[in-house]
């Protein structure tokens, strides 16, 4: 099981190199990460303002809105990734001048815009329900010091600045300066929520 | 018994995989491959590589079939080497 395990994860790998792709999953983690992200600190900063919000409620709108999220990035990537590799695929079929679909290549462009299609699916469903977690530990009866919501901000803020630390090492800048810049991110959609929502 | 010892194959294929990729696939096919690669000429899409292999008894259908499956397309068979062999009963 392991080793079938571990061929397919070779034979993936093995995928994304001949289409060269690697960045591209990699891009689509960060940008959709940062999305879900994003969206899930401006939900619970519009709650904070709100004030009288309701946990259950908090949850069901964030969870709302993480399989929105989830659904939009798996659909949305897969139809233009599968439109991508299967051009490139026809234009490799007409330099080979040959029937490329039983190999390799044929089942990069079947597999590899379901692998891209799936992160960035998965990545803001990921990163929404660990910025949540708080909330539904509250609700089972976890007693916290500070409010749920508090945080919450607090793990979005954290993920948002890992983002951009993983930004950082990727493209070789100080992974300081990027996770900050990250934040600063984070920082100015915060200022205007409570500018334009409060 | 007659067995294939050396081949030399004519290869059209797309740039990926890449040259070390594609001759590791293709001396993997068995034990005792030994495979050498050299690149012809270069086009947008793709290149026309000269692969030596030699082994004990060379498979070509395996070795086909691993071309195939990696977009290569084999255009002729330029050298053999074969030996005939005694049948071990």
């Amino acid at each position: 099981m392991n080793k079938l395990l571990l061929n397919a994860f070779e034979q993936l790998r093995f995928l994304l190199r001949i289409t060269r792709t690697h960045g591209i999953v990699r891009r689509y983690f960060v940008v959709n990460g940062f999305d879900g992200a994003l969206t899930m600190l401006g939900l619970i900063i519009g709650f904070v303002i709100s004030a009288s919000a309701n946990l259950t409620v908090v949850i069901n709108a964030c969870l709302g809105a993480a399989i929105a999220l989830a659904v939009s990035g798996v659909s949305s990537a897969y139809v233009s990734e599968q439109a991508e590799l299967r051009r490139a695929l026809n234009d490799l079929e007409d330099a080979m001048m040959t029937d490329l679909k039983e190999s390799a290549h044929g089942d990069a462009a079947r597999w590899v815009p379901l692998l891209i299609a799936l992160v960035n699916g998965i990545a803001p469903l990921i990163i929404s329900l660990l910025i949540i977690s708080p909330l539904w530990l509250s609700k089972l009866g976890i007693v916290f010091f500070v409010s749920p919501l508090f945080i919450a901000v607090i793990i979005a803020f954290i993920l948002i600045f890992l983002l951009g630390v993983f930004l950082g090492r990727v493209s070789g800048v100080s992974w300081l300066y990027s996770g900050v810049k990250a934040l600063l991110v984070a920082l100015v959609t915060m200022s205007l929520i409570f500018l334009f929502a409060g | 018994m007659i067995s294939v010892k050396r081949l030399v194959l004519d290869i059209l294929k797309p740039h990926q995989p890449n040259a070390l990729e594609f001759s590791c696939t293709l001396a993997g096919v068995d034990d005792d491959y030994r495979v050498e690669l050299t690149v012809i000429e270069i086009d947008e899409n793709t290149e026309t590589v000269q692969v030596v292999i030699e082994g004990d008894n060379i498979n070509f259908e395996a070795i086909q079939s691993a071309i195939t499956n990696m977009g290569g397309s084999l255009h002729s068979i330029d050298v053999v080497e074969v030996q005939s062999e005694p049948d071990n009963l």
